[in-house]
C-alpha cells in the first residue's frame, strides 16, 4: 500500500483534571471502538473525581458522523446524570456545515468556540451556578 | 488519467480500522481532485457513514473509488458494496431516525444529502451496492443537483 496508509491512526485518549472540570482533547481520525472506550473512561472519571463539568475539545477533529455524533450525544447525558455539565468545544466549521446539511443537529449538546470559552461557560456562576457554594454539596 | 493516479483504488471493509483508511483515502483522492474543504467534509462524512452501514449491516464489503469527468468536471464515485442481507425496504431504510441496530438512523439520509449523486442497489438475500458522486465544484448539470441515476 502507499505510505499514506502507514501512519497509526489512533492513540488513546487523555483525559486531564483541571480543578472540577474533565479535560478531553480529541485529534485525528479515531477508531470506533476508542470512541466508545472514551465514553467509559469518561463517566467512570466523572463518578470518581466528582468533577462537575466536562470538557472535549474536538478542534483536531476532521469530520463528525453520526457514530461520533451519538458518542459526544451520550458522554453528555451520561455526564448528566453523574451531574456534570458537557460542553464540546473548538468544533471546525466545515464540520459545523457537514452536521447540519446531514440534518445531524445533535439538540443535547452544548458547544463553545473553544476551549477557553468552554472553562468560562462552566465556571461562570452566572449562567452555571456551579461556583455557587450549595450547602451540603461535596 | 494521470488525475486518476492515487484517486482509483479498492478497499476492503473488513473492521473499524479500514473505516479510518477508507476516510483517509477519499479525503486524500477529494484534495487531488481539487474539492474545497467543505466539499471534502461532506463527501468524507458520508464515505465514513456508508463504509460503517457495509461493515456494520452488511457484515464487511468494499469500496471502490472512481474518478469520473463530465467536459471539465471533476467528480469522485464511491460504490460501497457487500454481499449481506440487502435492504427489504429501502423507503424505511432512508427515513431520518429508523435504525434496526442501535444508530441514529441517519446515516443513509444524511449520506444523501451530502452529495450529489446517490443510488442504493439491494437485493434482500443478495447484497447492498451504495453508490454515490460528488463534483468538485458544480456538480456538471445545474438545476439537477441531486438527480438520481
Ligand atoms: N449495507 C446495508 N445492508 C443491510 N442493511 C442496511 C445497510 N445499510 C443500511 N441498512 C439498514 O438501513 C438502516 C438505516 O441505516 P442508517 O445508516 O440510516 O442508520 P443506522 O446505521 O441504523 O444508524 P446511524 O447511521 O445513524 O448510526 C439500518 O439500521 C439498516 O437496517
Ligand atoms: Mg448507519
Amino acid at each position: 500500500m502507499t505510505d499514506e496508509f502507514s501512519r497509526p491512526p489512533v492513540a488513546p485518549v487523555p483525559v486531564l483534571r483541571l480543578g472540577d472540570v474533565l479535560l478531553v482533547t480529541l485529534q485525528g481520525d479515531l477508531h470506533d471502538s476508542t470512541a466508545e472506550q472514551l465514553q467509559q473512561d469518561i463517566t467512570e472519571r466523572i463518578g470518581s473525581s466528582g468533577a462537575t463539568g466536562v470538557v472535549i475539545d474536538i478542534s483536531g477533529i476532521e469530520i463528525v458522523d453520526s457514530f461520533l455524533g451519538r458518542v459526544l450525544a451520550e458522554i453528555a447525558a451520561k455526564a448528566g446524570l453523574l451531574a456534570a455539565r458537557t460542553v464540546v468545544a473548538g468544533m471546525r466549521p466545515a464540520v459545523a456545515i457537514t452536521l447540519v446539511e446531514m440534518g445531524l443537529t445533535l439538540p443535547g449538546l452544548r458547544t463553545a468556540l473553544n476551549t477557553e470559552a468552554a472553562l468560562h461557560l462552566l465556571g461562570d456562576p452566572a449562567r452555571s451556578g456551579s461556583a455557587v457554594p450549595r450547602p451540603g454539596r461535596r | 488519467m494521470e488525475a486518476a493516479a492515487g484517486v482509483d483504488a479498492r478497499l476492503p471493509i473488513r473492521s473499524d480500522l479500514d473505516l479510518v483508511w477508507v476516510r483517509q483515502h477519499v479525503r486524500q483522492a477529494a484534495a487531488r481532485l481539487g474539492f474545497g474543504l467543505v466539499e471534502q467534509t461532506k463527501l468524507v462524512t458520508a464515505a465514513s457513514e456508508l463504509a460503517r452501514n457495509t461493515l456494520v449491516y452488511g457484515g464487511g464489503g468494499q469500496l471502490t473509488t472512481t474518478r469520473v469527468a463530465h467536459g471539465r468536471a471533476q467528480g469522485l464515485r464511491l460504490a460501497f458494496s457487500d454481499r449481506g442481507p440487502g435492504i427489504a425496504d429501502l423507503e424505511q431504510a432512508l427515513r431520518d431516525g429508523y435504525t434496526s441496530g442501535d444508530g441514529l438512523g441517519m446515516g443513509l439520509g444524511g449520506a444523501r444529502r451530502l452529495v450529489h449523486q446517490f443510488a442504493i442497489d439491494s437485493t434482500p438475500g443478495v447484497g447492498t451496492t451504495v453508490t454515490v458522486t460528488s463534483w468538485a465544484g458544480r456538480p456538471p448539470r445545474p438545476g439537477h443537483p441531486r438527480e438520481e441515476w
